[in-house]
Order: structure tokens, then C-alpha cells, then sequence
């Protein structure tokens, strides 16, 4: 410990604890959180209820693989109806649409196009609030008798049959629906107003490009939800005839409007983590990334083109079967984007100098993964083969191979990533990389038999099953556990390394992004002084040349280390 | 500051013009034109509705990226629009005849 | 090479003293929040903010608009009937009545961006005393369908009264507005006697299916039951847009009075201009609403 003149003056009132001022220490108190303008603050509140509700959905998967062990099914039909609608619910609107934007997004987007803040701190804490009252909404809903409807709402079950409680789960989905709403007009205003001086838009992380486009998607779709669960409010309460055929309506127009939002919905899930794949594969592999401009504008494809295909959800409806025929062809484009990134990162692995760390198996995952789920969506999207596995467990398989081994690979890839710059603390590598394989393997042993059970015919939401289906539905049962594992093993060390981790040096990975150019975790102000952007993305340069801008230095350490291999001791 | 002021002239222009088109959208809804009655009303409403966005919202002086976005609201309605109706539209084309 | 240059950074380094912020900005508006660069940036960002929140209740009604366009497509003669009954009059008036709030809302605007702050206070005083008139004449048209029993939900009769012929001169106006003379009087009843239509999934209709149009001999003979599909969409439309002008006016009485306080000037007004945005956009969907409700059949 140096002398007290070394402590910069505006934190000399601050308690001296030997580190220096951050956004983490710089006020300490339920209240200097819970009223926080700060978005990294903010990102840390959503990062620790998104990943509460999240626990909650698995808890509730692994009810429903308990209840497929056996061919009768542990739990009465009525109770599964309610154990995967919760699991739906949960997943889809408290999990998976904010999970990467509201906690990456909101932590990383002003750091990366170094801005103080984003544009509208105020709305930004504001919408997690929104979001925790939909979460209350929603949590109540399902655990005061529950919600049997399947996380899609369908009508007319929806509003003239179901006894649960479906109005209150609209209402939840409502008010989720507002707390997106504003995390989306935040990013966009952000990207478009706040970017530091020569951060051109061919100058942004790739990472940044995939959240304005998700972004773009949250902000004209989510809308449409909002009236679609509105108007199945209305007609639940009043049976005037909205959607019910008996009286002149139409429940396929429910289906438009739904399929409207979710259907983009699924590209709001997916975006942001091949954001995050963009970021990790190039820089784990220390190369600049392939086709820069051909991954910004795929992932703009992917949400315009995303808005063109909803009817894929409608083929064995009563929609139009013209219309079916666009709307197969339609999904087929909306495949070229995709691949687009794929062949792109991968082509950025090509002669990288990779490191095999877990941020990047997670990368590499998510590849494989994806792919995956993105080459079983074809089958989905023809007209024809889709009439034999619609509703079946291939569908069931095929998202969980995109939400699962897509976002969730790339969630958890980003948070590996990012987690020293966000704690200050360092993941156990061995643990993490163990933990990953582990994933992995009991993902693929949890899915993979459910593309062969939906092939076979085995229907979705169906509490019980001819016997011959019971070696598959206890593979996958079993794989569900390990998965359980896995995960349990990482939130387990992710916590652990909040006391016991290393110190994460600024820039661990030798990563060109402004975010690595603040210390870890960053001061309140993001940088020590406004950056200068001079370079290009992803412009690999020699690692001493990479510094802390305008660092004034530790008390008892002048100069951070900027780079180092795996931090230092404690 | 770079923002533009609209003189006030032509906000008062800019009222009676919406109130002029207000009496002709009522005068032409009597006016038997057959399925054209939607149309006029519509195109009416639509010019009325783009002197509102032009002038009292000041998207005739504000800068390129407003004007696209309000165009990419009104197209995005317009496919919502377009893409579902082409179902309701084109499902009678299919007849099953037992 | 990538390098970052200020000659503030050098400064910095040599000097080793605090790391204050660089102050971009030499003078700092009270307004400016802490996060933005300039006055300049700042307004840019609100007026981008807002114009995509707009964005998303475009998206909004248009969930509305398509489920109109769906029913209207396959109901036509009953969205007739139903159109029908609502009073142009009113609905004209309305019209006018908003058009000409839009108008003392960009004044409003017009004076703020000038820095008048009387005269913004008493044009946003003014728009929202005529957006309380047409909330007012809303809940006269509202009253009376609730009285005829043109009301989806519940008990609904089918055909009804002939629309009410709204007020007769001024001063009529004037009493019907402030609540003096009673509002609605039935006049001539259309032939035949009303239809009880209640909800009961027996008496199953036709299914608008894979076949098509349903021949018009087996819809329902009165129309009744699509009537009333035109009637939720009518309350539901214009109730959603109600709820606008509510929030509207809500916002306005906040800003009068921040006006009336002088906390506006030339530098910074943009709250009156985000919220007369807000504002025009909601007089915008009216005038959609009036083509679309109010407009459908009316030649004979």
C-alpha cells in the first residue's frame, strides 16, 4: 500500500479498502443498487433474477422428464399440463428473450461503443422493475393452480375452456412484453446516438450490430403480442366472439398475431448469442474475424427476413395453403443468413491461433449445436414433411437444439467471457471447461432421442406414451440429469469465484473491443476518459500496445497488468 | 442547435387543409363508388395522416434516418397487414369437394 | 497501429493525478444529464426514443387494424349495418375536435421552441381541454350504445334504433357537452323487433374454413352475431385509443404546469415536443378510426 496521495481525490470520502474504485464498490447498499442508473449495475440485477427464473424453468424441466420416465406418467395429465406451461412461460419471457440483451446487452453495449451510459438510464432500471413485476405476475399465475394452455395460448382452449389462470399469465406476458419494449428503444437510441468519436457503424462490435438487430425485432413485434394477449383478455372476460368460431371469429387470426411476435421472438432468443459467438470465436481464435461486414448484415437479414416466415407455425391449420407454399419457401431464405455466420466463423477459425478455453468450446458448441437445430428447422419448414412431425417431440427437439445449444451455448459462452470484466474475478478453468463437456454431452443425450421419438410419432404435451417409447424417454431423462449437473456445477463455481477467483487483469484474452481497453470490472464511468476509436474491428495488434486508456494506476500497483495469461494471485 | 421551426402560417395551412379533407372524406362516404368507397376513404386518411406526420411532427425537416423510420413502421404494418390477409384471401381457392 | 490519443490521456499519465472526467462540454446546461456530450445529442436521442416508441404502438393498433381488416373482409353487409347506426355527426365533430388539438399542440410546440412559456402554458392548457371534449362526446356516443343494448359483451340486441341525430344547433351542442339535456332520444325503430344475441356455443354459426365464404342464405338471417363483431372491434379500437388520449392528457396537465414554472426555454423543450409527437400520432390513429368505423356504407 502506497502513500494516501495516490488515491485519486474523488474517492478519497470513499472507504479505502485497497481497490480501487469501481463500479462494484462505488456505493455499497441495497439502495445504492436497487436505485441504480448504472447499466453495469442493472446488468448485474438482471443477471441474478434472469438466472433465479431460470433455475425455476429447469426445475420445472426436470419435473417434466421425471413424469416421461414412464409410459402412465408419474403426475396426473392436469398437473403436466401445468408443469410444462410453467416450464414454456418461464423460459420463453423470464429466461430467453431477456437474458442476453437485458444482461450482456445492457453491460457491454455502452463499454463497447464507449458511452458513459445508455441514452435513458432512468427507463433502463425502470424496465427492470417491469420486468420483476411480470416475473411476480407470472411466478403467482403459476403457482395459484397454474396456467394449462402451453406456453402458446392457443384459442379457443385459451379463452372459452381452460380454468387456470390465464388472464393473469396474459398479464404477466404484458408487462414482460413493456419491459423488453424499453430495453430495445435503449439499445437502438444508444447505438445510433452515443457512439464515441471514430466508432463508425463498420467500426462496431459484431456483438453490438447483432442487439441493434435484435433490437429492431423486439421493438416491431413485441407490440403485436401485447394486443394479441390483450384481445385474448378481452374475449376470456366478455366471450364476445374475437377468436371463437362459434361466434363469426377466427382462432387462425389468434395464430397470425401470435406467431406475428413469436415467431421473430425466437430470432430475438438467438441473435444476441450469435453476437456473442462473433465476439469469442474471433477473439479465442486471435484473428480478425471473416466476412465482418457479411455478419452485420446477416444478422440485419436475419431480422427482416425473420418477419416473413411465421406461418411456418400455421402449415397444418386452416391457413391458405398458397399462402403455406410462401411461407416455406420464405423459411428456406431465412436459413441463407445463418449459414452465412456459420460458414464465417468457421472460416475464422481457419488458420487461427485458437486457445481452447471454455468461452470457445462453448463457441464450438454453439456451432455444432446450432447447426443442428438449424439444419432440422429445414425439415420443418417444408410444407409437406411438416404435416407428419408438427406438435411431435422433433419440434420439441429441433428449438431446444436452437434455444438450448443456440442461446443458452452462447449465453453461457458470453458470461465465461465477460465474467472476469464483469466481478473482477476470474472462473476456475478446469471446473468451467468440465462443466462445459459436461453440458454438452447430457444436452445431446437429453435431445437427441427426441428427434427419434418425433419421427416415430410421439405427439408434444402429452403426459403419457405407448410403452415403446419408454427407452427413449428415459435416455432422454437421463441426459436431462446430466444437464441439471452440468449447470448446477457452473452456477456452483461462478459463485465461488465472486470470493475465492482470481483478479481478472483488464484484458485476459489479448481482445482488440474497447470493453477490454477499461479495467476489470470498470469504473462507474466506463473509461478514465473518452475514447478515441482509431482502428478498425477486430484489428489484432500487438499486446503492449493495448492499454488501459487514461489508467491513473493502483495505489499499490502503478500500473495494472493489461495482459496476463490468468490474472494475478490475490 | 440545428432543430427547425415551423412557422406558425403554416400550421394554421396545414389545420384547414385537415379539416377541408375531413369534409370531403364524409361528403365522398355518401357518394355510391362502389368497392372504390374504401379506397377514397383510405387515401384520404392517408393524406391527411401524412400532413400530420410531414408538418405537425416535423418529419419534413428532420433528418433521413426519422423519415425511414416512420416508413419502416408503416411498411411493417402494411406486411403484417398484407401477408395475413393473403391468407384470408387466397383459402377459398381450395375447394374440397367430398 | 492501435492506439488511442488524447493529449488529455498524456496529461493524465504524467501528472498522475485524479481521474476526473474530461469535461467535453465547457458550459454545462442544468438540463444536460450527466451521460450525454451535448444539448444537441441529447435532444436527438429523445426525439429518436419517442419516434420508436411510436414505432411500436403503430405495431400495436396494428393488431387491431388486421383483426378489422379480417371480419370486415368476411362480414362486410353486418360491419354495414353495424357502421351504420354510429353517429357521423358525432364522429365528424370528433374529428375536428382532435384535428384542432393537434393544431394548439404544435403551437404549443411553436411557443415552447420560441420561448414563450405563457403562451405554451395556455396552449396546452388548451389542447387538453378539447381532448376532454372528445372524451366527452365519446362517452356520449358510448352512453347511448350502452342504453340500445349495443354492447357486445352480455345481452346483445340486434337491429337497434336508428343512430342518434346528434345536436340540432349550437346552443343544443353546448348542453348536450356539458351534460344538461338528455342525450339520446330514441327516434324511429328499424322494422322488425330486436334479437336477443347471447352467448352460447350452441347455437353454433358457420365456421369460416378451408371451404371459403360462407354462402350468405345459412349466416346468420338478422346478422346479429357479426354486428356484434364489428362492435367489439369498435369499442375496442376506439377504448385502446381512448386510453391514449387519457395517458395524453395525463402528460399534458404534468407539462402545463412544468410550463407554467417556466422550466422550459429555447435550449430545452423537448418534452413538449416529445409529448406533442405523442400527441399527433394518437390524433393520427383517429383519423384512420373515423374512415374505417364511422365511414363504411353510408351512400345509399
Amino acid at each position: 500500500m502506497s502513500s494516501a496521495t495516490a488515491i485519486p481525490s474523488e474517492i478519497a470520502d470513499v472507504q479505502w479498502n485497497g481497490e480501487r474504485l469501481n463500479y462494484l464498490n462505488n456505493g455499497h447498499g441495497l439502495k445504492s443498487w436497487l436505485l441504480t442508473k448504472d447499466h453495469k449495475r442493472i446488468a448485474i440485477l438482471y443477471l441474478i433474477s434472469v438466472s433465479a427464473f431460470f433455475i425455476l424453468g429447469g426445475i420445472f424441466a426436470l419435473l417434466i422428464r421425471i413424469n416421461l420416465l414412464v409410459p402412465q406418467g408419474e403426475f396426473p395429465a392436469d398437473t403436466y399440463d401445468r408443469l410444462f406451461t410453467a416450464h414454456g412461460v418461464i423460459m420463453v419471457f423470464l429466461f430467453l428473450v431477456p437474458a442476453v440483451p437485458a444482461i450482456l446487452g445492457n453491460f457491454l453495449i455502452p463499454i463497447m461503443i464507449g458511452a458513459k451510459d445508455l441514452a435513458f438510464p432512468k427507463i433502463n432500471l425502470l424496465s427492470w422493475y417491469i420486468y420483476m413485476l411480470a416475473g411476480v405476475i407470472l411466478l403467482y399465475a403459476i403457482f395459484a393452480g397454474g396456467i394449462d394452455t402451453g406456453w402458446t395460448f392457443y384459442t379457443p382452449y385459451s379463452t372459452s375452456y381452460s380454468n387456470s389462470n390465464v388472464l393473469l399469465a396474459g398479464l404477466g406476458i404484458f408487462v414482460a412484453g413493456f419491459s423488453s419494449i424499453l430495453t430495445g428503444i435503449n439499445f437502438i437510441v444508444t447505438i445510433h446516438t452515443m457512439r464515441a468519436p471514430g466508432m463508425t457503424w463498420f467500426r462496431l462490435p459484431l456483438f453490438v450490430w447483432a442487439h441493434y438487430a435484435t433490437a429492431l425485432v423486439i421493438m416491431l413485434a413485441t407490440p403485436v403480442l401485447a394486443i394479441t394477449v390483450s384481445l385474448m383478455a378481452i374475449e376470456r372476460v366478455t366471450h364476445v366472439g374475437i377468436f371463437d368460431p362459434a361466434m363469426g371469429g377466427d382462432p387462425v387470426l389468434f395464430q397470425h398475431m401470435f406467431w406475428f411476435y413469436s415467431h421473430p421472438a425466437v430470432y430475438i432468443m438467438v441473435l444476441p448469442a450469435m453476437g456473442i459467438v462473433s465476439e469469442l470465436i474471433a477473439n479465442l481464435s486471435h484473428k480478425n474475424i471473416f466476412g465482418y461486414k457479411f455478419i452485420a448484415m446477416s444478422s440485419l437479414a436475419i431480422g427482416i427476413f425473420g418477419f416473413l416466415v411465421w406461418g411456418h407455425h400455421l402449415f397444418v391449420s386452416t391457413q391458405s395453403v398458397y399462402l403455406g407454399l410462401a411461407f416455406s419457401f420464405l423459411s428456406y431464405v431465412v436459413a441463407i443468413p445463418s449459414a452465412i455466420k456459420v460458414f464465417n466463423w468457421t472460416a475464422t477459425l481457419f488458420k487461427g491461433s485458437i486457445s481452447y478455453d471454455t468461452p470457445m468450446l462453448y463457441g464450438l458448441g454453439f456451432i455444432g449445436l446450432f447447426l443442428i437445430g438449424g439444419m432440422t428447422g429445414l425439415f420443418l419448414a417444408a410444407l409437406g414433411l411438416d404435416v407428419q412431425v408438427h406438435d411431435t417431440y422433433f419440434v420439441i427437439a429441433h428449438f431446444h437444439y436452437v434455444m438450448v445449444g443456440g442461446s443458452l451455448m452462447g449465453f453461457l459462452g458470453g458470461l465465461h467471457l465477460w465474467w472476469g470484466k464483469m466481478t473482477g474475478r476470474e472462473y476456475p478453468e478446469y471446473w468451467a471447461r468440465a462443466a462445459m463437456i459436461i453440458q454438452f454431452v447430457g444436452f445431446n443425450l437429453t435431445f437427441f432421442p427426441q428427434f427419434i421419438l418425433g419421427y416415430l410419432g410421439m405427439p408434444r404435451r402429452y403426459a403419457s406414451y405407448p410403452p415403446e417409447f419408454q427407452v427413449l424417454h428415459v435416455l432422454s431423462t437421463a441426459g436431462a440429469s446430466i444437464l441439471g449437473i452440468g449447470l448446477g456445477i457452473t452456477i456452483f463455481y461462478l459463485l465461488w469465484s465472486l470470493k475465492r477467483g482470481k483478479r481478472a487483469a483488464a484484458n485476459p484474452w489479448g481482445a482488440p473491443g474497447l470493453e477490454w481497453r477499461t479495467t476489470s470490472p470498470p469504473p462507474t464511468e466506463n473509461f478514465y476518459e473518452t475514447p478515441v476509436v482509431t482502428w478498425e474491428a477486430y484489428e489484432f495488434a500487438p499486446i503492449e500496445t493495448m492499454e488501459v486508456l487514461g489508467y491513473p494506476g493502483d495505489p499499490g500497483r502503478p500500473t495494472q497488468p493489461v495482459h496476463a495469461e490468468h490474472g494475478t494471485e490475490d | 442547435m440545428s432543430e427547425h421551426i415551423v412557422s406558425k402560417k403554416t400550421y394554421y395551412t396545414v389545420f384547414l387543409a385537415l379539416l377541408a379533407g375531413t369534409a370531403l372524406t364524409v361528403v365522398m362516404a355518401f357518394v355510391n363508388l362502389h368497392n372504390w368507397n374504401i379506397v377514397v376513404a383510405l387515401l384520404i386518411a392517408g393524406a391527411k395522416a401524412s400532413l400530420v406526420i410531414a408538418f405537425f411532427m416535423h418529419v419534413k425537416y428532420s433528418s433521413k434516418l426519422t423519415k425511414m423510420w416512420v416508413a419502416v413502421g408503416f411498411i411493417w404494418l402494411f406486411l403484417l397487414l398484407a401477408i395475413t390477409m393473403t391468407d384470408f384471401l387466397t383459402r377459398a381457392w381450395l375447394v374440397y369437394k367430398p | 497501429m492501435a492506439i488511442l490519443v488524447t493529449a488529455r490521456t498524456m496529461a493524465l499519465i504524467e501528472s498522475e493525478t485524479a481521474p476526473e472526467r474530461v469535461e467535453m462540454h465547457a458550459e454545462h446546461h442544468p438540463q444536460l444529464a450527466h451521460h450525454f456530450e451535448s444539448m444537441e445529442q441529447q435532444r436527438e436521442a429523445g426525439t429518436l426514443g419517442m419516434w420508436w416508441f411510436l414505432l411500436t404502438e403503430i405495431m400495436f393498433f396494428g393488431g387491431m387494424f388486421l383483426a378489422y381488416t379480417v371480419y370486415r373482409h368476411m362480414y362486410f353487409s353486418a360491419f354495414a349495418e353495424g357502421s351504420n347506426v354510429l353517429s357521423i355527426w358525432w364522429g365528424t365533430f370528433n374529428t375536428a375536435v382532435l384535428i384542432g388539438s393537434s393544431l394548439t399542440m404544435a403551437l404549443a410546440v411553436f411557443h415552447a421552441q420560441t420561448g414563450n412559456a405563457k403562451k405554451t402554458t395556455l396552449f396546452l392548457l388548451l389542447t387538453i381541454f378539447l381532448g376532454l371534449v372528445f372524451l366527452r362526446v365519446k362517452y356520449i356516443e358510448y352512453s347511448d350504445k350502452f342504453a340500445e343494448h349495443v354492447f357486445p359483451a352480455g345481452a346483445f340486441e340486434w337491429p337497434t334504433h336508428e343512430a342518434p341525430a346528434g345536436p340540432h344547433n349550437v346552443g343544443d351542442l353546448l348542453l348536450m357537452l356539458t351534460g344538461f339535456e338528455a342525450t339520446h332520444e330514441p327516434s324511429v325503430t328499424q322494422q322488425g323487433l330486436p334479437v336477443k344475441v347471447t352467448t352460447n356455443h350452441a347455437e353454433a354459426g358457420p365456421y369460416y374454413g378451408v371451404a371459403g365464404p360462407i354462402p350468405e342464405e345459412i349466416e346468420n338471417p338478422s346478422n346479429a352475431g357479426h354486428v356484434r363483431m364489428f362492435f367489439w372491434l369498435y369499442f375496442a379500437m376506439t377504448g385502446f385509443h381512448a386510453l391514449h388520449m387519457i395517458i395524453g392528457i395525463g402528460i399534458l396537465l404534468v407539462l402545463a404546469v412544468q410550463a407554467w414554472k417556466k422550466k422550459f426555454s429555447r435550449e430545452y423543450h423537448s418534452y413538449v415536443e416529445l409529448t406533442g409527437l405523442y400527441w399527433h400520432f394518437v390524433d393520427i390513429v383517429w383519423i384512420f378510426l373515423f374512415a374505417l368505423l364511422y365511414l363504411v356504407d353510408r351512400h345509399p
